[in-house]
């Protein structure tokens, strides 16, 4: 039995504007084992995006906990919420947007490691053997965001992910910006690296097909809650729910 | 359909050519007049305070070519030493409430809540007073001079310099980018400083070049109504005030320094309108595809 990575209970997400408010996660627990894969999937506006945000402490929760390897983050601020970025690392949906665009690729994919006081020169090091391990050339150090494509930029925004090691990578819609056979390249890069360093994923994703493809389990969301989970296969082939149905038939 | 493009093409480089060609232009002439205000005791052709009463009130000529004043003093002189007091009261004014209206601004956006309400309200109470009313009670509370005339007018601009960074700042803080830079272990000043200060410094650095020129009139605003400069020593907007009464008889004991003020304000506005052609984040990337 694997160790239970990441855990979230019965977490929650209320945000207010002005007299209304707006329930984006609604009572969503899960678990995550080491090495596993888990996707999440649902229509745009059913609290994909809010879930991988309040798992990286980006968005505060209203309610619930959150526990990476058995210790409560759920409130961790300043130093300590830092080093828990050590072992959990994003990547966002608008690759190009990820990065500042004042400063170059090398120098945003090594700025985890300048933070962790590692030298200018080893850093330097590092972000090369991570461009390539992404499959780009040391060249794109000296890059500017806005100089280089979508999928080469996700490439470097998975390069940053990886700086530190982290045992969680959380792929917030990471292929959704990016045209078909840049999605493909991604993906296989993504299942590479899932090999090659142990990795575990939180996977959200509106794309069935990719989750089916990459992942172990599916959490199928609607409308800020949890309508039902399993393998994909099962998910797909046999759909318990109503929403599961509608999802599935309308890819066609 | 090759031909087509080659014509755009050259017609981009061009106009990329014409408007960094304009902001080396304007910066050029700006240089030129901080070295002329930084070496003007050298650049006097007689000493600007000698009194000659056998020359007083000269027209432009040979010897004297923007002519004297009613003391006989060489206006070129004086309007050459005026540039000092002028030129670099307004750039300190300037530098230092930008960077204190910038560092308010930015706090304010970022943090928000009580912080950024007391400090906006107070920004409102500066932006609602009339500067010249502020600049006359603080120098009837702490006297006339040059010291006193820049800190009213301080005092009563920073908050557009507040307004600005702070609205910048909330437009940036919700960015991807920053995000991923908390992810990546930043600190809260690591952030502010290496990745909000440089995204946002463009249209800071544009309106307070543009600043400059406003600082510089009201400065000699202020001097016209002697709350500035003292006396004896040289401002264009006291030499204007010295000037005044003789306007029919000596037009140009009023015209020198005038010119001077309309001369330094409009190269510093103009380089502020060059700089913000050549910031144009839509423009620096064309120039970086080609």
């Amino acid at each position: 039995m694997t160790e239970i990575l990441l855990e979230a209970e019965h977490l929650k997400k209320i945000f207010l504007s002005g007299k209304t408010s707006l329930t984006a996660v609604d009572d969503v627990s899960f678990s995550l084992r080491e090495g596993e894969c888990l996707g999440i999937v649902g229509e745009s506006g059913s609290g994909k995006s809010t879930i991988a945000r309040l798992l990286t402490r980006l968005l505060e929760p209203t309610e619930g906990k959150i526990r990476l390897l058995g210790e409560d983050i759920t409130h961790m601020s300043g130093k300590k919420l830092r080093s828990v970025y050590q072992k959990m690392q994003m990547v966002f949906q608008m690759p190009a947007e990820s990065f500042d665009p004042r400063r170059t690729l090398g120098n945003g994919i090594g700025e985890s490691l300048r933070n962790m006081g590692i030298s200018r020169k080893e850093t330097g090091k590092k972000v090369e053997e991570l461009l390539v391990l992404c499959g780009l050339t040391p060249e794109y150090a000296g890059r500017y965001p806005h100089e280089i494509s979508g999928g080469e930029c996700q490439r470097a925004a998975i390069a940053r992910a990886l700086a530190v090691d982290p045992l969680l990578l959380i792929c917030d819609e990471a292929t959704s910006a990016l045209d078909v056979t840049v999605q493909k390249q991604i993906l296989e890069l993504l299942t590479e690296l899932k090999e090659k360093k142990k990795l575990s994923f939180v996977f959200i994703c509106h794309d069935l097909a990719l989750v089916q493809r990459f992942c172990d389990r599916v959490l199928v969301m609607h409308q800020g809650k949890v309508e039902e989970t399993g393998t994909p296969d099962e998910i797909i082939n046999h759909p318990k729910r109503e929403y599961t149905k509608i999802l599935i038939d309308s890819v066609l | 359909m090759n031909k087509e493009k080659k014509v755009t093409i050259r017609r981009q480089k061009l106009r990329n050519n014409h408007i960094r060609g304009k902001l080396l232009f304007f910066l050029a002439l700006a240089v030129l007049l901080l070295m002329i205000a930084a070496f003007a005791e050298r650049l006097c052709p007689y000493d600007p305070y000698a009194q000659n009463l056998l020359e007083a009130q000269q027209p432009p000529g040979i010897s004297h070519p923007l002519g004297t004043d009613r003391y006989g003093r060489d206006m070129l002189s004086r309007v050459i030493i005026g540039s000092t007091a002028s030129i670099y009261a307004a750039l300190l004014l300037v530098a230092i409430i930008t960077v204190a209206g910038t560092a308010v601004g930015m706090v304010c956006g970022w943090f928000g809540g009580k912080v950024d309400a007391l400090l906006m309200r107070i920004s409102d109470i500066f932006l609602a007073f009339p500067g010249l009313v502020f600049a006359l009670a603080v120098a009837g509370v702490l006297g006339g001079g040059v010291q006193n005339a820049m800190i009213a007018l301080g005092v009563i601009s920073w908050p557009k310099f507040a307004r600005l960074a702070r609205s910048l700042t909330l437009a940036q803080k919700e960015s991807d980018y920053l995000m991923a830079a908390r992810l990546a272990g930043s600190s809260t000043p690591k952030l502010l400083i290496r990745h909000i200060l440089p995204n946002i410094a463009g249209p800071i650095l544009v309106t307070s070049v543009l600043d400059i020129g406003t600082m510089i009139m009201e400065l000699a605003g202020l001097s016209f109504l002697g709350l500035g400069v003292k006396p004896p020593m040289a401002e264009w907007g006291s030499m204007i005030s010295d000037g005044r009464v003789m306007l029919q008889t000596a037009p140009w004991m009023v015209l020198a320094p005038g010119g001077a003020i309309f001369i330094a304000v409009m190269i510093f506005n103009l380089l502020g309108d060059a700089i913000r052609d050549y910031m144009d984040p839509k423009q620096r990337n064309r120039e970086q595809c080609e």
